[in-house]
């Protein structure tokens, strides 16, 4: 689908689709828009993929890490001689070793504290490494461990956000005189003049937990350190932005191209999660080079949940200014943004990456955003599913319900009202977004159709007089996707980022390289670093589509090496980029080396170039299909026989592309920027019961309309709004990652960070609408994270529903079943 | 501490294992490193996730949560014995066409754990399929793709019968 829009409702089990019947002069497309099976799969299915913890190197060695056992401290000594002496045991290091040893890691702050791999001098959260054991293998680097005496003079923990920000609180980086990483204020439009022409405005408190989308496989590391050429070989499931590699040779002090990043073919999942593994690669260079061979690190399930990375918590206070007729005029939100012990990047983005859209769908034009960045002794956050989405989204519609309760209003005519319509597009948002495409009134249409909203509202009333407490709730969002590098910097002052000799920051590229063998088949790589999505899959249908060759004749690699791949700083598989900016490249190559192969065979057939086409493998003149040559022999000519080649033509048959958009600009003097490329849309409709007894939350429908452009395969974005919207229920229902008040983590096992299981897991409906992204070479758009941003503001709408006639009020996830009792038991209480 | 190592005899997907090993040796450990069988996946080691799951004498077992003397004589499948003669198991193919997998990680504990299921129950509804697994995770897939695949397993393998 090229134009327009376009509805699919697909309700599970979804059918097949069939095979697209195409005919005429153009080339077929025959792949794209199929639910192939998955190219992954077969060796998935049998046991043989490569996961980091599945590859081993001669002499390796094996590494454990001892970590805090508190959250604020001073380290007044280390003891290592039973450990080192310990049988089996190469090397100790320390984490002053690795104060020596490398520099703090840089970030887009200008806060000055020092943050490096392990805690140097004091400790600021429970798990921030302290020592790391090389031995023979991990049953001996674990037993070393117990071994190792560390000596601390305990300081007051903070992890309260808010409390961290007043003036007596204990300060975790007395550089710094106080807790605040990073503050800005930013205005768009004019936010006092909104709130002077309001018929009414509201203001609420809201807080959200920190959760986790957790990956099944933890983090794994293998470094190698070369002594004589100084080069660091690292194996480790990261999966980008590369923008991260440099930070990490920036903290082990080498060139990047001494630093080699390798990551194999599998890694079980990641969310975002794998980012902020860096500071572990770096340890674990360390500890390499230190002990004078490889090692390897597999974090335990404890180490993740306690020390590896999650989403921030955050309160935020959130103002509105609304016309009677529900038109909203202004938003004032101030979030004090929960980073935990270091300010650590590519944070701050949780506050920053949805600027750009941080109005969401609607029209609103005026907007203040104050943000403070605040440290604590929680474990360092990053990148998560929905990266800073499904904040803003909870605040921004629990508003929009509590708009519609106080207007008497149904929650849906209050978000049609305000919704951004086909025709505003492209729409540039106060915050300087633009959007590329979309139709939300035709996708709230849908949700409205497909969920028969005015018989749920009959159902509600009939549960009501029975007593049951039946909740429906409405979430939307837009769905950023490709971030644009430069909406870090917006944690800079603009003053700042107008100094001379300060290199602006922008841009969102990917790469994509394919090969043609003598005998027409090809292979591609990518600068991408898969987790699950099926790269392989799609890049084998727009690769098969573009060539006009089969998914047999191509074979893509997963793995991925800085070394050997074409990849940039923005590289990588986050930020839902695959969909636009992979596909792109490798459209971008495929078309590339299309153009070479033409190119040769008008010099081999002695026929103009235009007049020739690409079909089922051979190259035809138009007009004269008897004049023809297979691809296989102009790739053979390529390869073998050099003679037949035109000067400027060169040998062999290989492309390599970078695709890159067109409005990736760094942000202006008013703080307005662009921060992704392309945005999808979603609205979810969430039907609940409450029990009053056990307060537990059960679902009893999903409903959700997606609109992420040109679909390439249906089954894939399926699983990947399946696996989003649970990632979003769990964090809302039952995951949290608690602290007490002294800072000690309280859920360090999967008995208490409870995920869903298939029992819990609703059944979504799920429809589409398709509006072609007009930036992408497909039309297509990301669609990985789009409803982990939605599902937490759909459940805590229908639970505030639900609850709504015992006059309770939903502002604090996660709605776990004590929480719920709780609210409902206080409700009873007077 | 390391412990005297003790030999243990081990059938693995049809072949006889006789090796030493410490008393404290994780089963999972053993499969994975002793034998290089690198397709039992570990994510959590504290018997929660089932991505370890294995069958020993044709029951579930999570390897993560016993010793490799405990299999001392027991016979163990795993992941990569489930396909015969280079011919997927009905699971797996069914997996495949069902996109019951995403990353991949949590896959041969679900495969072996549906085994279990279809075998005590070859005709499951789609509830007694969610409560079946409900002993593994998954964090990709929000588990539709693997209800779906274990039950048109469940379709295929009963006409095949
Ligand atoms: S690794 Fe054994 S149950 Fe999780
Ligand atoms: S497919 Fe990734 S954990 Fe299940």
């Amino acid at each position: 689908m090229k134009d327009g829009t376009a509805t699919m409702v697909m309700t599970p089990p979804a059918t097949k689709p069939k095979k697209k019947e195409v005919s005429g002069q153009e080339l077929r497309k025959t792949w794209v828009g199929q639910s192939i099976k998955r190219r992954e799969d077969p060796r998935l299915l049998t046991g043989r993929g490569t996961f980091v913890d599945d590859i081993t190197l001669p002499n390796l060695h094996h590494a454990a890490i001892l970590r805090s056992p508190r959250a604020h401290a001073r380290i007044l000594s280390y003891d290592t001689r039973e450990a080192e002496n310990h049988p089996g045991v190469i090397a100790v290091l320390t984490g002053e070793e690795v104060g020596q040893m490398s520099k703090p890691f840089p970030v887009g702050v200008t806060a000055a504290f020092k943050y490096y791999s392990a805690a140097v001098g004091k400790v600021r959260y429970v798990g921030e490494p302290v020592a790391v054991v090389v031995a023979s293998d991990r049953y001996v680097a674990e037993d070393a461990m117990e071994l190792i005496q560390v000596e601390y003079e305990p300081l007051p923990p903070i992890v309260n956000c808010e409390a961290a920000l007043e003036a007596d609180a204990p300060v975790l980086h007395e550089e710094l005189g106080n807790n605040i990483g990073c503050h800005r204020l930013l205005n768009y439009g004019d936010v006092d003049q909104a709130f002077e022409e309001a018929d009414l405005i509201l203001k609420e408190r809201f807080v959200f937990p920190r959760y986790s989308s957790l990956p099944l496989e933890t983090y794994a590391v293998i470094a190698d350190f070369d002594a004589i050429t100084g080069m660091f070989t690292v194996h480790s499931n990261f999966m980008g932005p590369f923008s991260m590699h440099a930070v990490a040779a920036r903290a082990l002090d080498v060139e990047e191209n001494k630093l080699r990043f390798i990551v194999p073919s599998d890694i079980g999942g990641s969310f975002g999660i794998k980012t902020s593994i860096y500071p572990y690669i770096v340890l674990l260079s360390l500890a390499s080079r230190k002990a004078g061979r490889p090692v390897k690190w597999i974090e335990d399930r404890q180490e993740h949940l306690m020390a590896s990375s999650c989403q921030t918590d955050r309160v935020a206070y959130r103002e509105v200014a609304v016309k009677n007729d529900g038109t909203l005029l202004g938003i004032k939100s101030k979030v004090i943004e929960n980073v935990g012990a270091y300010l650590r990047a590519p944070e701050p983005a949780c506050t920053f990456r949805p600027i750009g859209n941080f109005v969401g769908p609607y029209k609103v034009r005026n907007v203040q955003l104050d943000a403070y960045v605040v440290m604590t002794n929680k474990c360092p956050t990053g990148p998560n599913r929905g990266y800073g989405c499904q904040q803003i989204y909870f605040e921004q519609e629990r508003m929009m319900d509590r708009i519609a309760e106080e207007l008497e209003l149904d929650p849906i005519e209050v978000r049609m009202k305000n919704l951004i319509t086909a025709e505003d597009m492209p729409y540039t948002t106060p915050t300087g977004g633009i959007y590329d495409s979309g139709d939300y009134p035709k996708a709230m249409d849908l949700v409205v159709e497909m969920s028969q909203y005015t018989k749920l509202r009959e159902r509600q009333k009939k549960a009501r007089a029975e007593g049951r407490l039946f909740g429906i709730g409405i979430a939307t969002g837009v769905d950023p996707s490709v971030s644009n590098m430069g909406y870090i910097t917006i944690a800079l002052p603009p003053e700042f980022r107008a100094r001379a000799g300060y290199l602006p920051k922008s841009g969102s590229a990917e790469s994509a390289t394919i090969q043609m063998n003598q005998r027409g088949k090809v292979s591609v790589t990518m600068g991408t670093t898969p987790q699950g999505q099926g790269h392989e899959t799609v890049v084998t249908q727009i690769v098969a589509d573009e060539l006009g060759i089969t998914p047999d004749d191509v074979v893509i690699v997963d793995e991925f090496d800085t070394a050997k791949h074409g990849w940039s700083i923005s590289s990588g598989t986050y930020a839902s980029r695959f969909a636009s900016v992979g596909t792109s490249a490798a459209v971008l190559a495929a078309r590339k080396l299309k153009g070479k192969i033409i190119h040769l065979a008008a010099a081999l057939l002695s026929v103009p170039e235009e007049d020739l086409i690409i079909q089922e493998g051979k190259v035809f003149a138009k007009d004269n299909p008897e004049k023809n040559i297979t691809v296989k022999r102009v790739a053979g000519t390529a390869h073998w026989n050099h003679e037949l080649l035109p000067d400027d033509v060169e040998a062999g048959l290989q492309a390599r592309a970078v695709f890159r958009f067109p409005a990736n600009v760094a942000p202006d003097p008013q703080d307005r920027v662009n921060s992704s490329n392309t945005y999808g849309f979603m609205v979810e409709i969430a039907v609940v019961e409450v029990d009053p007894d056990s307060g537990k939350v059960n679902i009893l429908d999903w409903f959700s309309v997606h609109d992420a452009g040109t679909i390439i395969n249906p089954k894939i974005v399926e699983g990947q709004i399946y696996g989003g919207a649970l990632h979003g229920i769990g964090g809302a229902l039952f995951e949290e990652l608690a602290y007490d008040d002294d800072g000690q983590f309280l859920t360090g096992s999967f008995m208490h960070y409870v995920c869903p299981t298939a029992v819990e897991a609703p059944k979504l409906t799920i429809g589409h609408i398709c509006s072609p992204s007009p930036l992408t070479l497909l039309g297509s758009k990301g669609a990985g994270e789009s409803s982990s941003e939605t599902a937490p503001a759909a459940i805590a709408g229908a639970v505030a529903d639900a609850l709504g006639p015992l006059g309770i009020r939903i502002n604090e996830l996660p709605l776990n079943p004590k929480r719920v009792w709780t609210l409902i038991h206080e409700s009873k209480t007077p | 501490m390391p412990q005297a190592y003790r030999s243990v005899e081990i059938t693995v997907n049809g072949l006889t294992y006789n090796r030493q090993v410490e008393p404290r040796r994780l089963l999972s450990d053993f499969l994975r490193e002793d034998l290089d069988l690198r397709g039992t996946h570990v994510g959590c080691e504290h018997g929660i996730c089932g991505a370890c799951t294995v069958l020993m004498n044709g029951y579930t077992v999570r390897s993560c949560l016993m010793f490799a003397v405990q299999a001392n004589g027991a016979e163990i499948t795993t992941i990569e014995g489930l396909a015969k003669n280079g011919k997927l198991h009905p699971l797996q193919e069914a997996f495949w066409e069902n996109h019951g997998l995403q990353c991949g990680f949590c896959t041969p504990g679900f495969l072996l754990s549906a085994c279990e299921l279809l075998e005590r129950n070859p005709d499951p509804t789609e509830e007694e399929v969610r409560v079946g697994l409900s002993g593994n995770m998954c964090r990709c897939t929000g588990y539709q793709g693997i209800v779906e695949s274990v039950l048109a397993a469940a379709s295929k393998m009963k006409a095949q019968k």
